[in-house]
């Protein structure tokens, strides 16, 4: 992956030029429920590179929004662990930060965006007046310069009538203005990674993609890299240069995009590509049926074992759901979690 | 993951109708929660054993309720042969709870369950029938809720004069209202899912959707509301008898018992009226408890099994 | 808004419509006859026919009820059978009395309730939470008049702290500091339950508020937890607990009849009572109307403050 660190946009400290910005290492999140530990994610590797966009793609419940929520770390910790080889953040390990020190890092340089726009600003208080908290939390402005920041803010995520909205309620605002709203929250100090959790699953087509084109513009313009978290491979298409696809906490497939997209290599991303419909292949055949993966994404309970898609792969052999899946890799950082590659790529590998 | 889970893609096929079955089955696994849920489980047994001592009064009461002695009047609780002392007229405290629980249960339980009743009648016609017929039950019943629910209680018992019957129907009375709300509010919620209408679709008659369709699912919150109301009934029909208007003396009615008691507390002797109230502050607690318990034991969200 | 007030003032004006005529049925429910109650078993049939025409209760119902009803706005509430003066004369001064009892009652479950609930709410799961809902739980199935009752058996005659009755008895009446001191105890009483009540409410609604996605939102903008319970959470749960407040107002009004019974109390709640010991039945019907008042105009407050508190409703015209 080449990274895109050419221009620096508001990033405040001097890249460090070979250091990716996020590198996650072994990341495992645990929920302890009344019947027993969940494994949500299981042992997470990727980098995201400065400016870079990742997409992380999988099925409700896989463990994808888990991911964004732990490197922030803002899981509740009386029902959940997160625990990890590490979390390097501009080469610093933020598991082993303290909770001031992660406070300072939330929504200064590590910002998020979530999924229900409608519900995720405060409705009791003014569009502006919430802009100007997270502003005056991070930076010592005065209230007048912390406005003028705000509606910074909310124009550089393009809101028409900016100034007059700072003083709407949230209520007052459509869908689409309420998710600008809320990207203008994570960006006002000028992030250097936003993980943007399903940030355009809640808005109809038109608005999903101006959000996209947003996105997009922020990316280039400042910087920000992007972990863009859905369930949507069109969004990733769209967005992304590399992609990692979670299955029940794992990644189980991670490249190029474009690689991943035409010549996916795991079973559950095959299924996952051919359950898209595909609108723009022209012509459908009447055997164009849309594939269904048969079966419900399973939750990992601690003492789980072998490969978690075992039960609904249709390529499954009796050994896949007793041992531990191998990593394979097929170059250029395209590589899969799956026992049937490494036997079909030792029978000289079946093009899929 | 069992066999039978199914993948929520969109295959054509016939709109899937709550069935007996399933309905079964939901209420099995309440129970098992219910079973589960210790504090539910302990309030139940206290009120299973208030009852049956109430029932079995003639055999377990260690002496007559109404029969004193005056020689030993306000006898402290714990002393010999009197568990919890006697009262002002030298009667025996335990006795009179024991046999006092036929009168404070049944007028709080039968009101609870008559009410129950009519207001299944009032709020599933007025929530089926909705628009302009069902709002106008629901805001007559408005004025109603326009007068503090003791308030109105001591009125209609006032008005109707004490006794046993009268208690009954005063507290039945007044709570119609109430409950008729809640069934009410579930009818014009279940009504408007997608099992109705297509039940409805099907070719169903009114009654038959009222009966096979609404009444399950409207029964729950009622049950569960009910059980809850019962711990205030409990408090407010003692309450009435307690200011003259219930159950009248000499009967060992715990609230009477602890308007009795309220005479001798000046003269120091807190027992003769505390010790009813306290029975009915843990009857309260436990009808309020089980209901919470019932509540979560319905609750899906809750439930996780 | 000044729309929204417009319409609920006239559905107040319709709600006490109904009330006076909840009220006026509820006398005909009176079993047997009131003039031959009032004139006692000896009076002929002509004097009762007689005495029955005089007060006109011999005309049809809804006649009955418009005079009714047009004495009740002139203030003219009848005659008290026992006491043999204008009910309106004796009811007035006690009503001033119960609002005293209920806004001291009242203050105590504001300044205990909330706190305890918006505390607990914040600190889910901790001891102080399971404490004080435990506590609230076994408070909200309180009897009244056994909390009055052991209230004073306490605190009055154990402990002498205060009476146990005799506001306005014993010294100067008038004196603040008197009244005061003859407030706590039957306030406390009146407050427990919806207390209990309050507080119980004020922890969900904080519980669930503090569950919001805006509330993760800020937590993913660094915004500290303090800022986040107490700025914005506490600022969601106000409409919901000014509405559970209004209704336990009704609670109140209930519980304080017998608060002021236990402890002579010269208000409303104590003067029905009298008033029911004695069959008394004009005192009564103007008894019950005056608190089911009070309690329709704290809905009418409590319904605007609600709706000022949120600014959803609060734009709306």
């Amino acid at each position: 992956m080449s990274s895109r660190t050419g221009e620096d946009g508001s990033v405040t400290q001097p890249p460090r030029a070979e250091q990716p910005l996020l590198q996650v290492e072994g990341l495992r999140t645990h929920f302890s429920t009344e019947h027993g530990v969940v494994k949500a994610v299981d042992g997470v590797d990727f980098t995201i590179e400065r400016g870079g966009i990742l997409g992380m793609v999988g099925e409700s419940g896989s463990g994808k929004s888990v991911t964004g929520l732990s490197i922030l770390r803002l899981l509740d910790p009386r029902n959940s662990t997160i625990a990890g080889d590490r979390v390097l953040f501009d080469g610093e390990d933020l598991l082993t930060k303290s909770d001031k020190e992660m406070r300072a890092i939330r929504g200064r340089r590590i910002s998020m965006v979530f999924q229900n726009a409608m519900t995720a600003l405060d409705p009791f208080f003014r569009v502006g007046d919430q802009l100007v908290e997270i502003i005056q939390l991070h930076q010592r402005l005065g209230r007048r310069e912390a406005r003028a920041k705000a509606l910074e803010a909310l124009e550089l995520v393009r809101i028409p009538e900016a100034g007059r909205r700072l003083s709407s309620y949230p209520h007052q605002l459509s869908g689409g203005q309420r998710q600008r709203v809320m990207i203008a929250l994570a960006l006002a100090c000028g992030p250097d990674l936003l993980i943007a959790d399903e940030p355009t699953t809640a808005l109809d087509a038109t608005v999903q993609k101006q959000i996209i084109d947003l996105l997009l513009d922020v990316n280039r313009e400042l910087g920000t890299a992007i972990l863009m978290v859905t369930h949507d491979f069109g969004v990733v298409a769209r967005m992304c240069r590399t992609v990692a696809v979670m299955y029940a906490g794992r990644i189980v497939e991670a490249g190029d995009v474009r690689t991943v997209l035409e010549r996916p290599e795991h079973p559950y991303t095959l299924g996952l590509m051919r359950a898209v419909p595909r609108v723009r292949s022209g012509v459908r055949r009447k055997s164009d049926r849309l594939y269904q993966i048969m079966g419900a994404p399973p939750v990992r309970a601690a003492d789980a074992e072998g490969c978690a898609f075992a039960p609904r792969c249709p390529e499954a052999a009796p050994h896949c759901s007793t041992e531990e899946p191998p990593r394979v890799e097929f170059g250029n950082g395209h590589a899969v979690l799956c026992h049937e590659r490494v036997a079909s790529e030792e029978a000289g590998r079946v093009s899929a | 993951m069992s066999s039978d889970t199914i993948t929520a893609t969109g295959t054509a096929g016939p709109p899937v109708l709550a069935t007996t079955w399933q309905r079964r089955s939901q209420f099995k696994l309440a129970m098992r929660a219910l079973r589960r849920d210790r504090v539910a489980v302990g309030a139940l047994v206290v009120l299973v054993l208030v009852t049956l001592a109430a029932v079995l009064a003639p055999w377990i009461s260690p002496y007559d309720p109404l029969a004193g002695d005056p020689q030993l009047r306000l006898l402290p609780p714990f002393s010999e042969g009197h568990l919890l002392g006697l009262d002002g007229q030298g009667r025996d405290i335990l006795s009179r709870l024991i046999w006092g629980g036929r009168y404070s249960l049944s007028v709080a339980v039968v009101p609870v369950l008559c009410a129950g009743l009519v207001s299944l009648v009032i709020g599933m016609v007025g929530g089926y029938l909705g628009g302009r017929w069902g709002d106008s039950v629901m805001r007559l019943l408005d004025i109603v809720f326009a007068f503090p629910i003791v308030l109105f209680a001591i009125a209609l018992a006032a008005v109707l004069g004490a006794g046993l019957v009268n208690t009954m129907v005063a507290v039945g009375v007044t709570l119609v209202p109430y409950m008729s709300r809640v069934v009410y509010t579930a009818t014009v919620q279940e009504s408007a899912k997608e099992y109705v209408e297509a039940a409805r679709a099907a070719g169903a008659g009114h009654l038959e959707i009222l009966r096979k369709q609404l009444l399950p699912n409207v029964l729950s919150p009622l049950v569960v509301y009910g059980t809850t109301l019962a711990g205030l009934v409990i408090v407010l029909a003692a309450g009435l008898s307690f200011l003259g208007v219930g159950i009248t003396p000499p009967a060992p009615d715990w609230g009477v018992m602890t308007s009795d008691g309220r005479q001798v507390l000046l003269e120091g002797y807190a027992h003769v009226a505390t010790v009813p109230g306290l029975v009915i502050l843990v009857v309260a607690l436990a009808f309020n408890l089980l209901g919470d318990g019932i509540r979560d034991a319905l609750d899906p969200h809750k439930q996780t099994a | 808004m000044i729309g929204f007030v417009l319409r609920r003032l006239a559905w107040t004006v319709l709600i006490l419509l109904g009330v006076s005529v909840l009220v006026f049925l509820l006398m005909q429910l009176v079993p047997g006859d009131p003039v031959r109650t009032m004139l006692g078993m000896s009076a002929t049939a002509e004097h009762v026919e007689e005495v029955r025409h005089e007060l006109g209760l011999d005309r049809s119902l809804p006649v009955q009820y418009l005079s009714y009803l047009s004495g009740v706005l002139h203030g003219e509430l009848g005659q008290s059978l026992i006491l043999s003066q204008p009910v309106s004369a004796i009811l007035f001064p006690k009503l001033l009395n119960t609002v005293i009892l209920s806004v001291g009652s009242l203050l105590i479950c504001l300044l205990v309730g909330i706190p305890l609930g918006v505390i607990a709410g914040a600190r889910q799961y901790s001891l102080f939470d399971r404490g004080s809902m435990f506590l609230s739980l076994a408070g909200a199935s309180v009897p009244v008049y056994w909390a009055a009752l052991v209230v004073i058996s306490i605190f009055a005659l154990q402990l002498g702290w205060f009476p146990t009755s005799g506001m306005y008895d014993t010294r100067d009446p008038g004196g603040f500091g008197d009244v005061l001191y003859h407030l706590v105890l039957p306030a406390t009483a009146a407050a427990l339950v919806p207390t209990a009540v309050i507080a119980r409410m004020a922890r969900g609604s904080m519980v669930e508020a503090l569950h919001g996605d805006h509330v993760r939102m800020l937590r993913a903008s660094g915004v500290p937890e303090r800022l986040v319970i107490w700025r914005h959470a506490l600022r969601g749960v106000m409409p919901p607990v000014v509405n559970i407040v209004g209704l336990q107002i009704g609670y109140l009004l209930g519980g304080i009849i017998f608060v002021e019974v236990v402890f002579n109390w010269p208000g409303l709640g104590g003067q029905l009572y009298t008033s029911i010991t004695a069959g008394d039945m004009p005192m009564i019907q103007s008894g019950v109307l005056f608190i089911a008042l009070v309690f329709v105009l704290v809905n009418l407050i409590t319904d605007i403050a609600v709706a000022l508190l949120d600014p959803r409703t609060r734009k709306a015209a």
